[in-house]
């Protein structure tokens, strides 16, 4: 029985080596470790790919690897569909009896690789409903080349391609929703979280591990370098960002929407804006409209959620 | 595939040994380091959990202490531990011993 109990997690192997080149404070390898620990428990192996991006570049540092399972890097846009190969191969394998090993199969990608260069072979694998489960790891931007701005950089962030200044406010478009997008492809299971919330990760880890069919977990990975803010302090801002709903940490099983966590005080925008430095341009009096904006956008997103939560309950009855 | 491999027919790409990036050392990036006190320590395994680097060691499920071959001193651990038992102490002003502890 899959367990998360962190007592047993840590006889275990670790799947993730030290000695990777990952920022100091950086929430990508700690992500990849719960993940890897949650996946391969039992009999079940895990195989994975990984598109480029920060913990490509950070763990494959060739001729090396920290990886401590089969892993195949290709290229930045085709983690989905260097999985979906590998899953068709597993399936064939098996039913010509060469293979009897239970596989996992996970898709590893930044959010460069994600929402914006591997978008169409995402959908491709995930429409074609492969056996296989997709991570991405939301930094927020392309961090291992420098801090250049990604479709799921949020409004008024700084980055270098979206710069700050006395007319340019950050980046002016929102967030894409890529969970949402993900979710429209009517997937069997479909998750946002956070590894500051490890047990709830891993959870989701293992139900998507378990589920048959295509399965997209995105995970929040707080980034010091890119979001300036000191690297201590990776996982209080991860906590930040689930309680003031940035972030909402939600499951959605066959269509039906859960909230994992609803923060017992719902804190304001700006709490999540003064923690981090790619925001401090908003506070001057050309953009203070910019934060009212970003609150709105962040309140419409929740209440979104809470709908379709309370309709899934309705339906049930 | 093996034998594809051998008989020059197919070339591999760059394949490299699992966990190998293990024998290196990312400890020379410390500024701050980590100085534990054990027996203030609960053992809750939240550092051992949230530690990017894999550097808390833990044996029988208790930590026993810090791998200075990999912590890059980032200091998640002392802001993580719930009863404070982690001190981030300038490394430069360290005798060898007190890095030990």
């Amino acid at each position: 029985m899959a367990t998360t109990s962190l007592k047993q997690l840590c006889e275990m192997p670790d799947l993730l080596s030290g000695g990777h080149a990952a920022c100091p404070g950086c929430a990508g390898p700690v992500a990849i470790r719960q993940i890897l620990l949650a996946a391969q428990q039992d009999d079940t192996y895990v195989v994975a790919s990984i598109s480029t991006g920060c913990m490509e570049v950070s763990t494959t540092v060739y001729p090396n690897s920290a990886w401590r399972i089969p892993l195949f890097h290709s290229a930045f846009e085709n983690s989905a569909a260097t999985i979906s190969g590998a899953e068709t191969a597993y399936r064939s394998l098996k039913k010509q009896g060469k293979i009897d090993k239970k596989i996992a199969f996970i898709a590893f990608g930044g959010d460069g690789g994600t929402y914006d260069i591997g978008l169409q072979s995402l959908s491709g694998a995930l429409e074609r409903g492969h056996n296989f489960t997709y991570v991405c790891y939301d930094n927020e931007a392309y961090m291992n080349t420098g801090i250049q701005r990604s479709g799921s950089t949020p409004k008024g962030a700084f980055t270098t391609t979206a710069p700050a200044g006395k007319v340019e406010p950050g980046k002016r478009q929102r967030k894409k929703n890529l969970t949402a997008i993900v979710a429209a492809h009517d997937i069997p299971y479909v998750a946002q979280a956070s590894p500051h919330r490890a047990r709830d990760l891993m959870n989701k880890v293992q139900k998507a591990v378990a589920t048959e069919g295509a399965c997209f977990i995105n995970v929040l990975s707080p980034c010091p370098r890119g979001w300036r803010y000191a690297p201590d302090q990776t996982f209080q801002i991860a906590k930040l960002a689930a309680d003031t709903c940035v972030w909402p940490l939600y499951e959605i099983e066959d269509g039906k929407l859960t909230i994992n966590y609803k923060p017992r005080e719902k804190k304001p925008m700006l709490d999540w804006l003064k923690s981090q430095g790619r925001f401090r341009h908003l506070f001057t009096p050309q953009n203070e409209h910019l934060v009212e904006e970003i609150q709105q956008d962040v309140d419409r997103e929740w209440q979104r959620l809470l709908t379709l939560e309370a309709m899934g309950k309705e339906t049930a009855q | 595939m093996a034998e594809l491999l051998k008989k020059g027919q197919m070339k591999p790409g760059a394949v490299a040994e699992a966990g190998s990036m293990a024998r290196l050392n990312t400890g020379t990036w410390r500024t701050y380091c980590p100085v534990s006190d054990l027996e203030k320590c609960n053992h809750c395994m939240i550092c051992w959990l949230m530690c990017p680097e894999s550097a808390v060691q833990v044996e029988d499920g208790k930590k026993v202490g810090t791998n200075l071959q990999y912590c890059k001193g980032c200091g998640i651990c002392a802001t993580e531990c719930p009863v404070d038992a982690i001190e981030m102490k300038l490394e430069s002003e360290m005798s060898e011993d007190e890095k030990k502890g």
